[in-house]
């Protein structure tokens, strides 16, 4: 169908292909390209090269607080959400359960509801209960944001593999739950690290919900958010952008290496 | 006597003992419950953390509220102020209008991504597939925000255009207005709708296409008639994903949207922030959801008859 | 309960929601034996042996194993071991750590376990294949080291779901004597499961047969094949040529029938009919000797007109036409000579039988 052109007749689709994550890229390219310009104004042209945003970025005890929070926000939602994703992930690819699609799709709903219904909704809940706001409202609400996302990864890795490798496992004589940790877990591994890592970063970079359910303590997100009125703090904001973004760029790239090439050692085993 | 109580106890811890073996063999029996069971954990947050909340917001929105206590008695007043003041509704079309033409743009410029991955690819897909997808994963706030530093009036659109000589003056009508806030979202919400669209295309049987160049189609038809329809899901599915939570998105029209392009979600903000009239907004937000819930109706709607007449 | 059955169904039935997959199966089999469950997809014969294994809980009845009560046994507690369809080889162990795996219960020191595992590795052929991984297995490798996996445990019972099939021909062929050997050199029961009914032929001591979740029959092969004894298992078990007929008379040592085709047969039949019960009189294609030259005595013979034939290199098998039979008469000759003519099609031919070759089944 598609026959083979010269190399110096780029192919339309490859044009387009790169001009698109020209688009995507290019915005974001700009935060550490400014970041580094020394210049209070963020426009051409560039002043000349500068680590002083830097420097005033690391020592703002304030930002460094925030850092902390969403580091720590982020290591237990990704932990308690990819255990949740797991056990439901595994309920609905390795038992026949009736009801299972409306099931699923409820769990799903965190994807599709418009942030910041999710947002007002648990507000309400909240107060009415007389809890009162903290960084454990936040993390609730990241909770629920990330079991979704976990679910999604976790569901397409257990059902990329065979259900007789449990039933071999039990067949040898272990019981359900020596099964999971000897046959199931290890394949399921880049899945669960892809998960890890995933919901970390969503937790990591998350603004609606930790604006809405935060009091006092802010995250890194809320952190940026309320430093984006002052002008004269923006190159610092935008040195910390340009940081996180590298972080998380990193961090998710990894994350799905590992979860794509999971996939590719389990096709060549052939089962 | 001894023999009857003791007759009697056994009897019990037969019955008991019996019971027990009808549960457990009920349990072990029926895989629904072992499933169920666990899939109960998850389950039940996510009721604790969706439905109630959910419910507590309808509930909300039926009370009035009186500086910081709220007035439980149940009254229709903040839907009567929803219809009577012209700005929520002509605000809500306006969002819906706006998340409309974002979903058409980024579904638009998305497919012939995916489609590009899909069938152009054949080494390293891995790498564009992650090339794609790591930007959608990273801080929305964040790519939002390289938005309005490049499209502001000293921002970096304006300042390297007249750099370069291209323009003597600033051009005003890059930022503040619905058209920066379409591009900005338009851009954040790439990824998302690209891979949909991506996986539904890739499961589609190549031997169909085959088939239909060999019984005499184009290539742009063969496109028509068999992939795009095909592919219908993906799309189906990328377009609400972009559509639903652009509806309600505050922070866009707040960073680069100016007065003239704020959305339902920034009045919402406001009712939970300065405005502090919480029923009202939890009253605003429904008739958003109900609104979108009634356009998403139409759109499955449409496309159903669509598939249907091409069936 | 004889102490000579090692599991016994009692009554066994299962059902997913309205569809029956088993329905009410009694029997037993027994210690030592390589029994066959044969029958088309959907019979229930893989359903069967799920609940043997314990992966399916019976919806009523009683499986026991070796005298036990087995319906509330997970898996892991029974004394029977699996070789999947599809082998599941653990694919992020090695295949020492596959075969291994079921061992680590076993109390077994290392070194005996380790010597343990190379005596099985040389049992099926593999020797000093320990290290490697299981990506790098053919079909037939991953086979065998579901089989060592399986028998290291030394189960009671071998279980085993269609192993063969994805094999290829030669290979296949191969690995069933292989099996058959095995079988018999470790003394273990094998419960194996097919569709293919050559290999339940060539493997089994004995077969039941399956189909729509119940048991037909269960026999020795050779009386399965002979001495079928319902339309059902005669027709699935190789092929068969039946003919209408109608009993004429039955003692204790013959049956009569009358025949249109065949004239009236005698031979001897276990079952009793009463006089008049309408019956197929079945012969199979090989027991149907041809002639093509018109025979001295016609009426001995059943005419008929030939329609196609297959060569299979060692035999033929002719589809004759009979007048006043709506299906060709399929028979299978030996190609006892070497010929290079073929034959005609429309030519006459002329069918010999014995009757002792002729089988009488219900007709209903």
């Amino acid at each position: 169908m598609t026959a083979n052109k010269p190399w110096w007749r780029p192919d339309g689709f490859y044009v387009y292909a790169v001009l698109y994550l020209t688009f995507i890229y290019l915005p974001v390219l700009f935060l550490p390209l400014f970041s580094f310009n020394d210049s209070k104004y963020i426009a051409f042209p560039l002043k000349g090269f500068t680590l002083q945003w830097y420097s005033e970025m690391i020592n703002n005890p304030s930002m460094l607080n925030a850092l902390a929070n969403s580091v720590k926000i982020g290591l237990v939602v990704a932990i308690l959400s990819t255990i949740f994703g797991l056990l439901a992930a595994k309920a609905v690819t390795r038992y026949r359960l009736p009801g299972r699609g409306p099931i699923v799709g409820f769990i799903m709903i965190p994807l599709v509801i418009p942030e910041i219904i999710l947002g007002i909704s648990l507000l309400i809940l909240i107060s009415l209960a007389n809890i009162p706001l903290s960084l454990l409202t936040v993390g609730f609400a990241h909770l629920l944001l990330c079991i979704p996302f976990s679910m999604l990864v976790l569901v397409s890795r257990m059902e990329g593999f065979d259900r007789s490798m449990e039933e071999a496992g039990l067949d040898l004589g272990e019981n359900a739950w020596m099964t999971f940790w000897r046959v199931t877990f290890p394949i399921v591994l880049p899945g669960i690290v892809a998960s890890l890592l995933l919901t970390f970063t969503i937790s990591f970079d998350e603004f609606v919900l930790a604006f809405f359910l935060s009091s006092i303590e802010p995250t890194l997100p809320v952190y940026i958010w309320s430093s984006l009125r002052f002008p004269s703090k923006l190159p610092a904001t935008l040195a910390l952008g340009a940081t996180i973004f590298l972080i998380s760029f990193v961090i998710v790239t990894f994350a799905e290496w590992v979860r794509r090439r999971g996939v590719r050692l389990e096709s060549t085993s052939g089962i | 006597m001894l023999d009857i109580s003791s007759g009697l106890s056994m009897k019990n811890s037969i019955s008991q003992s019996k019971l027990h073996f009808r549960l457990r063999r009920l349990f072990i029996q029926s895989e629904s419950v072992r499933g169920y069971t666990m899939l109960s954990p998850t389950f039940l947050a996510m009721v604790l953390g969706l439905a109630m909340p959910l419910v507590v917001l309808f509930t909300l929105s039926f009370w009035l509220q009186e500086y910081l206590d709220f007035i439980r008695t149940f009254s229709f007043a903040n839907y009567f102020e929803f219809f009577q003041k012209p700005i929520f509704g002509k605000l809500l079309l306006k969002s819906i209008r706006i998340s409309g033409l974002v979903t058409i743009v980024t579904v638009l410029l998305a497919y012939p991504m995916a489609y590009f991955i899909a069938f152009r690819i054949k080494k390293n897909k891995l790498i564009w597939l992650i090339l794609i997808t790591v930007p959608f994963w990273t801080s929305y706030l964040l790519r939002v925000f390289a938005w309005k530093i490049m499209l502001g009036y000293n921002g970096v659109i304006n300042s390297g255009l007249k750099s370069l000589g291209f323009i003597s003056e600033p051009l005003a009508f890059l930022l503040y207005n619905p058209t920066s806030v379409v591009i900005t979202l338009a851009h954040a919400w790439a990824a998302f709708a690209i891979l949909p669209i991506y996986v539904s295309l890739e499961k589609i049987d190549r031997s169909l296409l085959e088939a239909a160049r060999d019984l005499g189609e184009t290539a742009w038809m063969t496109f028509l008639r068999v992939t795009l329809p095909l592919s219908l899901p993906g799309v189906i599915a990328a377009s609400l994903l972009v559509f639903i939570p652009t509806v309600g998105d505050y922070v866009t029209p707040s960073l680069v949207g100016g007065p003239r392009g704020i959305m339902i979600g920034n009045i919402i903000q406001s009712m939970f922030g300065e405005s502090q009239n919480w029923p009202m907004g939890a009253a605003i937000s429904v008739m958003s959801m109900f609104t979108v819930a009634i356009m998403i109706s139409l759109f499955l709607w449409g496309t159903h008859s669509y598939r249907k007449r091409i069936a | 309960m004889n102490l000579d059955s090692i599991i016994d169904f009692q009554d066994v039935s299962k059902s997913f929601g309205k569809v029956t997959a088993v329905d009410q199966v009694s029997f037993d089999i027994k210690r030592g034996e390589f029994f066959s469950l044969l029958g088309p997809s959907g019979c229930g014969k893989t359903t069967l042996l799920r609940m043997v294994a314990g992966f399916e809980v019976p919806s009523s009845g009683e499986i026991q194993i070796d005298g036990q009560p087995m319906s509330v046994s997970p898996p892991n507690q029974r004394p029977v071991n699996m070789v999947f369809q599809n082998y599941a080889i653990f694919p992020h162990l090695n295949v020492r750590g596959n075969i291994a795996f079921g061992m680590r219960k076993s109390g077994m020191r290392k070194s005996e376990l380790d010597q343990r595992i190379d005596e099985i590795l040389e049992l099926i052929k593999l020797p000093g294949y320990g290290q490697r991984a299981a990506h790098e297995l053919s079909g037939g490798q991953r086979q065998r080291v579901a089989l060592a996996r399986a028998l290291i445990k030394e189960p009671k019972v071998l279980l085993l779901d269609e192993p063969l099939g994805a094999l290829d021909k030669k290979l296949r062929e191969q690995m069933q004597i292989e099996l058959r050997q095995l079988q018999k050199k470790l003394d273990i029961t094998f419960l194996f499961v097919t569709h293919d009914q050559e290999e339940a032929l060539t493997l089994s001591d004995r077969i039941a047969v399956m189909s729509e979740g119940k048991v037909l029959e269960i026999a020795e092969p050779n009386e399965l094949y002979e001495s079928p004894s319902s339309r059902f298992v005669a027709d699935f078990i190789g092929a068969m040529n039946f003919f209408e007929g109608r009993v004429i008379s039955q003692d204790s040592s013959k049956v009569s029938i009358a025949t249109n085709l065949l004239g009236d047969v005698i031979t001897t039949c276990k079952k009793r009919f009463p006089v008049g019960t309408r019956v197929w009189v079945a012969i199979r294609p090989e027991k149907l000797i041809p002639q093509f030259n018109k025979p001295e005595l016609e009426g001995t013979h059943l005419k008929g007109t030939m329609a196609a034939s297959a060569y299979l290199g060692d035999r033929s098998h002719f589809y004759v036409h009979i007048n006043n039979k709506e299906e060709p008469v399929l028979v299978a000759m030996q190609n006892l000579e070497r010929s290079t003519t073929a034959v005609q099609a429309s030519q006459n031919v002329w069918l010999r039988w014995s009757n002792s070759a002729a089988i009488i089944l219900e007709r209903n």
